[in-house]
């Protein structure tokens, strides 16, 4: 296989899924390295299942990421990360939002939502990483940097250079919305000890 | 420069470098965002047509009268405008005009699979298919070129994955291409039989010398590899193979119609194993083996869904296969994990017309839109979903069928969009052929399906600029409908009074339910909350479907309070007053 790096960024429609793919796309390229991203746009978007995939290295043909061939899932949402589980590859990482978000067959009562499923894909995968987006954006200053602040974990686990993700979001985010959206970034990026 | 794109900025992209005056679409998942984007560039008018049809004679008109015209839609906006597509083959073109066709393979957003290559062939008009944004980009181009040079409308044809997949692209300047004169032509362009009968031997030799430079074009390409294994593929799908057979010899063909016999025939030849490998039917496979070639394709690769490269690798390079490495996480996958469809969203005003129609148990024909999520539980109030514009004639059929007592216990729903697209014929057909049916026009003021795109209702073009509102019940009044009136949605008891009187006259009426889609709606009101004391847990308001409110261990229901828009609807079902605004009395 071709050195390429795979991540697939999962989520329910409306968390701001694509902004995130598209930043890092940005990032990525800034560094002059070829990249792909492939986006589902449409019914999905409503409230449904999103996942948005990024590959980038020396030359990248399929846009799209097979099973057990993601090096990092970042997941908005726990049911979401265990839905998606199977795309990642051995010893790959999982990067977890600790929020729950029922789908309407939990809601309607035809299904139940998983009780624990950061335990089950912790038992499956040695590198999984749980955090409260949700509490470090509002931290931060605003709910909806959720998927900044996510941005920041993942730059955390890349090998890239961190200014060049400021600079992306400083290109991306309007001005007024800016001081949050860096705040959030540097809350992810710090999670990790 | 080099600029990340998608495969529907490229589209744009390339019409804007290739000097194009005109675009049109309807919009369509996964089309939408060509014409958005082309709305952006100031060389070039855009517009919003009221249906693909429309669409189409747009763009040929610009293009008889001599300037670039790029025409959009979705594989299913084809059979709409496939009334002028196939006359427009043969009078040909002026200016250059390229179709695209956006096709679903999968149904990430769709009602059917259709392969839209075959729309190519029908019509006999030259069909290009990139692969990601770069040929996005420089296939549009050529595509204008060879319109010109063949004097002939050029499908492109992309698949939801070439169309929202981003790639670089390497921008180019904008080539201003002059206005061509315009003569006046009728043997050209007035197709009566008479002028028709010659025009389609054109066809037939434009088609032998599309045929002849199939051959030779630059794209459609081999690439040599080894020869024990050769591919031939399109579009996407060489991505796939590219990346799970890295070994193998490719004939790309970036043109999918007509096909090149002879370079076909020579890279058959010279490889040991022939495969085609392409999405959905086997458009290249019957052509080349009836050209007596043998070759495999579909009794190894599926007609249905999207062709992945896992498919490929598992069928052609086993011993690369990854497997996957959590197992019993698969299987949790399958057990343990919901689904999750898309819903209406949170304070939505089409909520309020299903949880009425459902509460009412009257059969409803439904149509193309957000609102068509009102088939899933807890609403369930739809019963059919054909296309678009098909609610209304449906219910007339049913009553036609069934009589008119049938009529009293059934509606048709349609949106404002959707109405204008192809709402306002099958009406007249109401009236006409006097039916007795009830319409529900449900007007959000924007077509929110594909992104909140702007209409005839809505008062604004795609460059945002202000433009006469059609009034619908003007609209409805003219076509003859009598009984025409017009409901906030929100108001529920009104609502469900007027869907009863409808119901019962025994003429056409038409019932607008007016509410602006949740997501224009400026400013969210505080969230709703639910008293733990007054709630009885009877579920009433979960009927509603709303995502914020859930069902808590104790049986009674909680909002979430993140997600809620505080519209109130879930206040007016609850009968026992538990819930409220928060921090207040109820409303
Ligand atoms: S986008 Fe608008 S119309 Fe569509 S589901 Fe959401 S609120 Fe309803
Ligand atoms: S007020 Fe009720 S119905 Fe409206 S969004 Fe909030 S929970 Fe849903």
């Amino acid at each position: 296989m071709r050195n390429l790096t795979n991540i697939l960024i999962v989520g329910v429609g409306g968390q701001g899924t694509i902004l995130a793919s598209r930043v890092l796309a940005g990032v990525v390229q800034k560094i002059g390295q070829d990249v792909k991203v492939s986006e589902i746009h449409g019914m999905a978007q409503r409230g449904g299942s999103v996942v948005t995939q990024v590959r980038y290295g020396e030359k990248v043909y399929a846009p799209i990421i097979a099973p057990g061939e993601a090096d990092i899932i970042l997941a908005f949402e726990k049911l979401e990360a265990l839905r998606w589980l199977s795309y990642l590859k051995k010893d790959g990482n999982i990067l977890i939002n600790d929020q729950r978000l029922d789908p309407m067959p939990v809601v309607t009562g035809a299904a139940a939502y998983p009780q624990d499923a950061i335990a089950a894909i912790k038992k499956q995968c040695a590198n999984t990483m749980v955090i409260d987006g949700l509490g470090e954006a509002v931290k931060a200053g605003n709910a909806k940097a959720v998927n900044v602040v996510l941005l920041g974990l993942l730059a955390r686990y890349l090998d890239l250079d961190k200014q060049t993700w400021l600079d992306v979001i400083r290109d991306t985010v309007p001005d007024k919305l800016l001081d949050v959206n860096l705040k959030a970034f540097e809350a992810g990026w710090n999670s990790v000890k | 420069m080099k600029k990340l794109l998608t495969g529907n900025e490229a589209i744009a992209r390339g019409a804007w470098e290739a000097g194009v005056v005109v675009c049109t679409a309807y919009p369509g998942t996964p089309s939408t965002e060509i014409t958005e984007n082309a709305a952006k560039y100031p060389e070039m008018y855009a517009e919003w047509s009221p249906n693909e049809k429309v669409a189409l004679e747009v763009g040929l008109g610009a293009a008889i009268a001599g300037g670039r015209a790029l025409v959009s839609m979705k594989h299913v906006g084809v059979n709409v405008a496939a009334d002028p597509l196939f006359t427009l083959a043969y009078t040909g073109i002026n200016g250059g005009l390229v179709l695209v066709s956006a096709d679903d393979p999968g149904m990430h957003s769709s009602q059917d699979e259709q392969d839209n290559r075959h729309y190519g062939r029908a019509a006999k008009i030259p069909v290009l298919e990139p692969a990601d944004s770069q040929e996005a980009k420089e296939f549009t181009k050529l595509a204008f070129d060879l319109s010109e040079a063949f004097d002939t409308p050029v499908m492109l044809r992309t698949t939801t994955r070439v169309a929202h997949s981003q790639s670089l692209v390497e921008l180019a300047d904008r080539k201003e291409v002059p206005i061509k004169e315009y003569e006046k032509n009728t043997a050209k362009f007035v197709m009566i039989p008479a002028n028709a009968r010659p025009r389609h031997l054109i066809v037939e030799d434009r088609m032998q010398k599309l045929s002849t430079y199939a051959e030779t074009t630059e794209l459609n390409r081999i690439e040599w590899n080894d020869p024990s294994i050769g591919i031939i593929t399109s579009g996407i799908t060489y991505q796939y193979v590219k990346e799970v057979l890295p070994q193998a010899s490719i004939l790309k063909l970036g043109m999918s119609f007509p096909l090149p016999k002879n370079l076909i025939s020579e890279f058959a030849q010279k490889v040991t194993t022939l495969y085609v490998i392409e999405e959905l039917d086997p458009f290249f496979e019957d052509q080349i083996k009836a050209w007596g070639i043998a070759v495999q394709g579909k009794d190894t690769f599926p007609l249905f869904g999207e062709l992945l490269p896992e498919m490929i690798s598992a069928k052609l390079a086993p011993s690369d296969q990854q497997t996957c490495c959590h197992a019993t996480a698969c299987e949790l996958k399958t057990e343990d994990t919901p689904p999750r469809p898309p819903v209406l969203c949170p304070g939505c005003p089409h909520r309020a017309v299903f949880y009425t129609l459902n509460k009412l148990k009257v059969t409803v024909t439904g149509d193309i839109g957000c609102y068509t999520l009102g088939c899933l539980a807890p609403l369930n109030a739809i019963d059919t979903t054909i296309c678009m514009g098909a609610s209304i004639g449906t219910a007339i059929g049913m009553e036609k069928a069934r009589g008119k007592d049938y009529a009293r216990k059934m509606v048709a729903v349609i949106g404002d969009s959707t109405f204008i697209h192809s709402g306002i014929t099958p009406l007249i057909d109401a009236v006409y052929n006097k039916a007795t049916t009830t319409t529900l026009i449900l007007d959000n003021r924007i077509t929110a399906m594909t992104g909140h795109q702007h209409n005839p209702v809505t008062g604004f073009t795609i460059k945002g600029e202000p433009t006469k509102e059609i009034d619908l019940a003007v609209l409805a009044q003219a076509v003859g409908v009598d009984r025409v009136r017009t409901v906030d949605p929100f108001a529920l008891s009104e609502l469900e009074q007027i869907i009863r009187e409808e119901l019962a006259a025994e003429e056409p009426s038409v019932i607008i339910t007016r509410r602006s889609c949740a997501l224009i709606e400026k400013g969210t009101k505080p969230p709703y909350t639910v008293s733990e004391e007054a709630c009885t847990g009877c579920l009433q308001c979960m009927r509603l479907g709303c995502p914020c409110i859930v069902k808590q261990d104790n049986k009674k229901v909680s909002i979430n309070p993140a997600q809620c828009v505080g519209c109130g609807l879930c206040a007016t079902v609850c009968k026992f007053d538990a819930i409220r605004k928060e921090g207040g009395a109820n409303a």
